[in-house]
């Protein structure tokens, strides 16, 4: 049984001018032990996703339509509340694009850090440690991912620290509950560059250490190339392609994947120019019938906007929804 | 596209239970008070006929609310009061609006020492809470209605300075006026067609619940006896009077309370709503 | 945070002075004459002359003006025509009154508003949500005045469990004044009885005040905490496993606070204003009544003494939110 699986899961977010089916039948399995990244542009569906294993996705407007959610073998879709929370942070643990806005600006990194230890206890149904053990534990947990002083830092407010600093502090809360699963959500997107790559490197070293299950969220393929074993590329609320990261750079198969490679610009080969997808995102209130990619693809049919292609295996566990794509 | 913001506006008003009790109560105040003479039961107790053998009487058939203290019906008095209460807290609240936009869009836009010396005055202003000030600038003029109008209007002003100042200064720093302002567009014309616009649903807002709050305040003025003198049907200064028929004429007083309450409750109610999808945005109490 | 509240500290000088023209220019601008006002009704033209001279009304404007600020800065608000009496010293024996009664008023406020609206947020769109909002702009929109005098018919007259007005009966003698609010005297004196009864005379006059109070701290503590509710921390620490009750009474009520604090000082200095309604309704004799009993008479030096308090407490609240917003954000502090 994997860690992780989710079946035919279609997520509509209901509005004034209608309803939007965001998430469209997603199909993935994530092992324990796994390291996935799941790259898709804005408005993929890719964050709802990510909210949707922890139910963080505001009911309403959001609304499951169908589909489960099996995490160790529980339906995350028909958890009640209660069960959720015992769930979150204890089993599956999440860390968030904007570490300046998801850290609460007039309370101490320090009683952030002991709220959530404490919070963790007492999911966990044992005795809540006293405020001043949980400091201790949020000390270690700092110095675990590599910020100096954290006795000092404890005491600190948000807006003292830089956006690296915020974003670690982030990632050791995620870390307090020793989770299975860690769900990162474009960790890295609001950082410096050079940030970036520490900040990465440290999700990597800290999956490694303590045998986590990475989800990586991400826009950038570069960022998924480097911390993550398989990946996913979502369209429109549905998963196109899914494959060995070294073998979908190397040969993506579907027509999107195609065209989203051929948009990064390669740095070894200047004279290779990137190019842009045709078209743009659909309209998901009246998305198209079909295949969501055909109006933009250059290899539709008629078949492209009659039935929607499902999720084949092409290749060893390398799996492409696409009427055309051959290995 | 405004067509959709329309409908939108629309469907969030329909909705809200709140805001169509707003509508509701608005329409019938500006209904009574429009049709006030012809509907009333008593329309000889209009001018003030005195009946002194039918005074003081408690509510019944033929006097919902009872009669007063000269044997006029009261629910005669207190509907034809609509009118007078209804155009006391539009004047004030629309020269109060006269008064304050031109200066807060001037403040605004123009930027210095004229904006600097505007809302330092218009702070002044704000610094007593408004009863107090209008109670002590009708001290100075002198009792009666048209002061107390006057007074309400000196007070009220300064909130709508702040509010054109604010916008003013908010869209002065978007980038449209800038390119508004690259394509050599006049300062006029730029007040007149983006800065007014952009003003205009903060401040439909706000007229809305002022209207209310004025209406409050004259009664207010009123029942201190420092607004209208009876026998001017008005409703703060009817309760003024039934004051002094408590408790054993308890009923003189229900009638001309219920109609602030309704009227003030109407127009924040209608005031709320239409904040609720004009400007959802700002949520001030 | 330092330099930030002596910012705020000065500006509130300013203002203060500012307050002080502007009922210098009001007294001035009144078209009735205050040297015939101070010779009394029945005075010939000489006596009038004589008054004038007297109070120093012949003198140029600014002259007048120097005087009235030397005047007002040894604690000398003028005399009232009325009673003869120091504008001052009447404004000292009726301030206790009213400050008790709005500090009593801003408590009930507070402390019924902010849990309401915690709740009313929490429960948002459920049937709590909607009773609370009831209650809110029925606060606003119930004319205070008539709202007294209905208290008073229910409680007082109908059921007879509540005393109809003033402040303590008639043939009650307090004691020498400590703070000269009676609630703390009669506590401090140990004397039970007397707090009950001077309990049962504030409740009634404490209730109406609040209400519009209570109602917009209601309002803007929901909204606040509907905001805060739906913030990115407030997800974050959710998704982490904070506690639920945690994450509502701290974690988002604190970030509710800050804006809910700017209302409650602004709400103090309009509750000052209102007791002109409230405490002529139920004869409470503190500085409201005194303003109105002076201006239906036209004696208008106590009226710009209970102006000029009014807005000095208006601006001492607002000094004191400052304050407040510097210890519960970091953000200022450091500023």
């Amino acid at each position: 049984m994997s860690l992780l699986e989710i079946s035919d899961y279609r997520l509509a977010f209901d509005g004034f001018d209608g309803t939007a089916a965001v998430l469209d039948g997603i199909d993935l399995a994530v092992e324990a032990g796994d390291t996935l990244g799941i790259v898709g542009e804005t408005g993929c569906g890719k964050s709802v996703l990510a909210r949707s294993l922890l139910q963080l996705n505001p009911v309403p407007p959001a609304r499951v339509v169908s589909g489960r959610i099996l995490f160790e073998g529980q339906d995350l879709l028909r958890l009640p509340e209660a069960g959720m929370r015992r769930l979150r942070g204890r089993r599956i643990a999440m860390i968030f694009q904007d570490p300046a806005s998801y850290l609460n600006p007039l309370l101490a990194i320090g009683t952030q850090l002991v709220d959530v230890i404490r919070g963790q206890d007492s999911a966990a149904g044992g005795v809540v440690r006293p405020r001043r053990a949980a400091r201790a534990l949020a000390a270690e947990l700092l110095a675990a991912v590599g910020l100096a002083e954290p006795e000092r830092l404890l005491d600190s407010h948000p807006h003292q620290l830089s956006g690296g600093m915020r974003q670690r502090v982030l990632i050791a809360m995620a870390l307090a509950g020793e989770p299975r699963l860690l769900v990162a959500d474009e960790p890295t997107t609001a950082l410096d560059v050079t940030v970036q790559a520490q900040v990465l490197a440290l999700i990597s070293r800290l999956v490694a250490d303590r045998g986590l299950t990475l989800i990586l969220i991400s826009h950038d393929l570069g960022v998924i190339a480097q911390s993550c074993a398989r990946v996913a590329v979502m369209y429109a609320g549905t998963v196109v392609e899914e494959a060995p990261t070294a073998e979908l750079l190397a040969r993506p198969l579907h027509p999107y994947a195609q065209g989203l490679l051929a948009a990064v610009p390669d740095l070894d080969r200047p004279e290779h120019r990137p190019s842009g997808i045709p078209g743009s995102i659909p309209n998901l209130l009246r998305p198209p019938g079909g295949c969501r990619f055909h109006p933009r693809c250059p290899r539709a049919t008629a078949e492209c906007a009659a039935t929607k292609p499902l999720l084949r295996e092409l290749a060893p566990a390398h799996r492409v929804a696409c009427h055309h794509a051959a290995p | 596209m405004a067509s959709r913001s329309l409908r939108l506006a629309g469907f969030l008003f329909r909705r809200s239970f709140a805001s169509m009790l707003g509508l509701t109560l608005v329409t019938l105040i500006v209904a009574l008070a429009l049709l006030g003479p012809w509907i009333v039961p008593y329309p000889d107790d209009v001018a003030g006929a005195t009946n002194l053998a039918g005074k003081l009487q408690p509510p019944s058939a033929a006097h919902w609310f009872g009669t007063d203290e000269v044997g006029n019906d009261i629910l005669t008095r207190v509907i034809i009061g609509a009118r007078l209460s209804l155009l006391v807290g539009l004047g004030i609240t629309l020269a109060a609006a006269a008064i304050g936009v031109p200066l807060g869009i001037l403040a605004g836009t123009a930027g210095g020492r004229l904006r600097e010396a505007i809302m330092r005055v218009t702070d002044l202003f704000l610094s007593v809470p408004g009863l107090v000030l209008a109670i002590a600038l009708v001290a100075a003029l002198g009792p009666g209605i048209a002061n107390a109008m006057l007074a309400l209007v000196l007070v009220w002003w300064p909130g709508y300075v702040r509010l054109a100042e604010s916008k003013a200064l908010s869209i002065r720093e978007e980038p449209f006026i800038e390119a508004a302002r690259v394509a050599g567009a006049g300062r006029l014309r730029i007040l007149w067609r983006h800065v007014l616009p952009n003003s205009i649903s903060p401040l439909i807002v706000k007229m809305s619940m002022d209207i209310g709050q004025a209406i409050l305040a004259v009664a207010s003025l009123g029942f201190l006896g420092l607004g209208a003198k009876p026998p001017t049907p008005e409703w703060g200064a009817m309760i003024s009077i039934a004051r002094g028929y408590l408790p054993d004429w308890w009923w003189y007083a229900i009638c001309p309370g219920a109609f602030i309450y309704a009227s003030v409750l109407g127009f924040n109610l209608l005031g709320d709503g239409l904040r609720d999808i004009l400007d959802p945005r700002s949520n001030r109490g | 945070m330092i330099t930030y509240l002596l910012r705020r500290a000065g500006l509130a000088a300013l203002m203060l002075f500012g307050l002080i023209c502007l009922t210098f220019i009001i007294a001035n601008v009144a078209p009735s004459d205050p040297a015939a006002l101070a010779a009394g009704p029945d005075a010939g033209r000489s006596q009038i002359e004589q008054a004038r001279r007297e109070y120093g009304l012949d003198r140029p404007l600014h002259e007048q003006f120097l005087r009235y600020v030397t005047d007002l800065t040894r604690g000398d608000f003028g005399r009232s025509v009325a009673n003869g009496r120091p504008v001052g010293q009447d404004l000292a024996r009726y301030f206790p009154a009213t400050l008790e009664l709005c500090l009593l008023a801003m408590a009930l406020g507070v402390l019924a508003g902010v849990p309401l609206g915690m709740l009313s947020a929490v429960f948002k769109d459920r049937w709590i949500d909607h009773a609370t909002r009831i209650l809110a702009v029925s606060g606003i929109a119930l004319p205070p005045f008539w709202f007294g005098l209905l208290l008073q018919l229910g409680f007082a007259t109908a059921l007879g469990w509540l005393p109809t007005s003033g402040r303590l009966s008639v043939f009650t003698e307090p004691a020498a004044p400590i703070t000269g609010l009676l609630l703390v005297d009669s506590l401090l004196r140990g004397n039970g009885a007397l707090f009950t009864e001077a309990l049962s005379y504030i409740i009634l006059p404490a209730i109406v005040l609040s209400l519009p109070c209570l109602a917009s701290i209601l309002r803007v503590n929901r909204s606040e905490m509907v905001e805060a509710l739906r913030a990115d921390y407030i997800t974050a620490a959710r998704a982490n496993g904070v506690l639920r009750r945690r994450l509502i009474a701290v974690h988002a009520l604190k970030n509710a606070m800050l804006p809910t604090l700017a209302i409650i000082g602004l709400r103090w200095g309009w509750m000052m204003s209102s007791t002109v309604l409230v405490e002529t309704v139920f004869d409470w004799p503190g500085i409201g009544l005194y303003a109105v009993s002076s201006a239906i008479s036209g004696d208008f030096k106590p009226v710009m003494g209970v102006t000029l308090i009014v807005g000095l407490n208006f601006m001492i609240a607002n000094l004191v939110v400052d304050l407040l917003y510097g210890t519960l954000d970091p953000r200022l502090r450091d500023a």
